[in-house]
């Protein structure tokens, strides 16, 4: 793909429809009975649902081939972090209605909420330096190394998750797996390039 | 195009080829400009339905028959006694579209469509264990108790809170008509037990069927009483039709829903959410605010209805120490949460 600026504009619409609906349902007042435990849920999931597809940008290019793929996975770690914002800026500005003095005692109260910060805040250095320029300036290797804490992110946002339901433990559970499945992926191909005679291959009798 | 041209490479020169059949610039740009805007639009509704499937928006109000017989608590008796507040009533659209009723689902905005045309129709509740007189009541017999309107807080566990108008009769009422023994000390319900009429069931996601437990003099409180209605109208599926129990004093989920049983026995029951979680919900699992949940704090709790702005102290009981603080007098409120 030469032109990527047309597919990028569709994702980028697409990636604001949830947003667009879930501003809509709130004007609307069809947010439910308990409008902040809503919001904060959709905006929570879309951040975990992003940060997903960002991850399996990789091996979905290294599987398929198709490695026009990591033209959108900027765009898609990008939005990852704008709806943990908006899932940050719910909790600071509704749950806190902004007395910022009773956050550390809520983070202490419920270890999940400490979490959940701890994965945002590693996902901003992600932000700050996902141009052009500050790879460029950071040097291929240094700016890998640094985004590979998307991992951490990625898992720290299941487990926070994981950490506030109750009893049905499937969905987290699920995110778990897949960014597990992704980061497996990633850690194979590290240990056996694809060049490489295959393991197995040494395996073989010698007869 | 020329017959004679037909075994050979189809390349015209720019001469052969008509003006007429050439796309004109501007067609051209209009079709791309269609297709990218077709595109677009189809990309967009796609990921938009999506959305919906996998965040519903809650469902209408249901329609239940109307309660007849009912008996309003005078408001200076009813309030003295605990049976009826004025606060505000939470509205029919919360109570029934906000429901933890993991029977059916565990999102709370999905159990009203989820239940809805469950069949409670017949119905039988069995009365039984330390009794001189175990009974199996149908649902007309549990109707003839002679019913009455109790205006209840009611608040989960999970730190938010309703004002609920229920319509029912004290347990107690029941409970004297099979008469326990000098042995029975516990009461225990238990739900429905039919994945086919129940979906949920069919996952794991708790251990089937839900069961709860009272102490005796826990449940022969005035204050605990079966529910068959709300808002003078019968139990709507999602909030446990048609009979369920409303132990005020304790969060949520010690109100089982959809009662298939009751028995009177000599032992502290099991129950669900101990079952699930020892460490996190107890036996008592009385509201206390200064007893926090290990994984959040119990202090403070939303009303639903109010502006997501605000929150309220919560309070010992529920708000309902005067009627219920003796029961437990002597008893160490943490070790017995």
């Amino acid at each position: 793909m030469k032109d990527a600026r047309f597919p990028k504009f569709i994702l980028f619409t697409n990636a604001l429809v949830p947003l667009a609906l879930l501003l809509w349902d709130v004007y609307h007042k069809r947010v439910g009975a308990n409008p902040l435990e809503f919001v904060t849920r959709t905006t929570g999931m879309l951040t975990l649902v992003f940060l997903t597809i960002t991850l399996a940008v990789t091996p979905a290019r290294k599987i398929t081939g198709l490695n026009w793929l990591v033209k959108f996975r900027r765009m898609l770690g990008l939005f990852a972090f704008f709806y943990g914002f908006l899932h940050f800026l719910t909790y600071i500005w509704f749950d806190r209605y902004f007395n910022l003095r009773s956050v550390p005692g809520d983070v202490a109260s419920r270890p999940f909420i400490a979490i959940g910060m701890v994965a945002f805040f590693l996902m901003i250095p992600l932000a700050i330096t996902s141009t052009s320029a500050m790879v460029k300036r950071l040097g291929g290797k240094r700016w890998s190394k640094l985004h590979q804490l998307v991992y951490v992110a990625g898992i720290a946002g299941a487990l926070h998750y994981w950490l506030l339901v109750k009893s049905d433990t499937r969905l987290p559970l699920t995110f778990a797996f897949v960014l597990l499945l992704l980061l497996a992926h990633r850690l194979f191909v590290k240990f056996y390039p694809p060049g490489n005679p295959a393991p197995r291959a040494t395996l073989l009798p010698r007869d | 195009m020329g017959v004679e041209n037909k075994t050979e490479m189809q390349i015209k020169n720019a001469r052969e080829i008509k003006s007429s059949e050439i796309t004109d610039k501007q067609t051209y740009l209009n079709r791309r400009l269609f297709m990218r805007g077709a595109a677009l639009v189809a990309t967009a509704a796609a990921t938009g339905l999506l959305y919906r499937k996998l965040n519903p928006p809650p469902a209408e109000k249901p329609k239940g028959d109307r309660l007849v017989t009912v008996a309003n608590p005078t408001s200076d008796s009813g309030a003295r006694e605990g049976f009826t507040t004025n606060e505000k009533l939470t509205s029919i659209e919360d109570i029934t579209n906000y429901n933890n009723f993991y029977e059916f689902s565990t999102d709370k905005q999905s159990v009203a469509y989820q239940s809805k045309g469950f069949v409670t129709k017949p119905w039988t509740a069995a009365v039984e264990g330390l009794v001189n007189k175990p009974t199996i009541f149908g649902l007309e017999e549990l109707l003839k108790f002679p019913l009455e309107e109790r205006v209840y807080r009611l608040r989960c566990v999970e730190g938010w809170s309703m004002v609920i108008p229920w319509v029912g009769f004290p347990l107690a009422r029941l409970l004297e008509k099979v008469e326990p023994t000098a042995q029975a000390k516990y009461v225990a319900f238990q739900t429905l037990l039919d994945p086919k009429r129940m979906p949920n069931q069919s996952t794991g996601v708790l251990d089937w069927p839900y069961v709860e437990g009272l102490r005796l003099d826990e449940a022969m409180h005035p204050l605990t009483i079966l529910a068959t209605g709300l808002y003078g109208e019968t139990l709507p599926p999602q909030d446990g039709a048609p009979i369920r129990l409303v132990v005020p004093w304790k969060y949520g989920f010690k109100s089982i829903k959809s009662i298939v049983r009751i028995s009177l026995v000599a032992a502290e029951p099991p129950t669900t959410w101990n079952i699930q979680a020892p460490n996190e919900y107890g036996f008592y699992s009385n509201v206390n605010p200064s007893v926090p949940h290990p994984r959040w704090s119990q202090a403070r709790e939303h009303r639903i209805g109010e502006s997501s702005f605000i929150s309220r102290d919560t309070l010992l009981f529920n708000g309902y120490a005067e009627q219920v603080a003796h029961l437990y007098e002597g008893m160490d409120l943490r070790k017995y949460f």
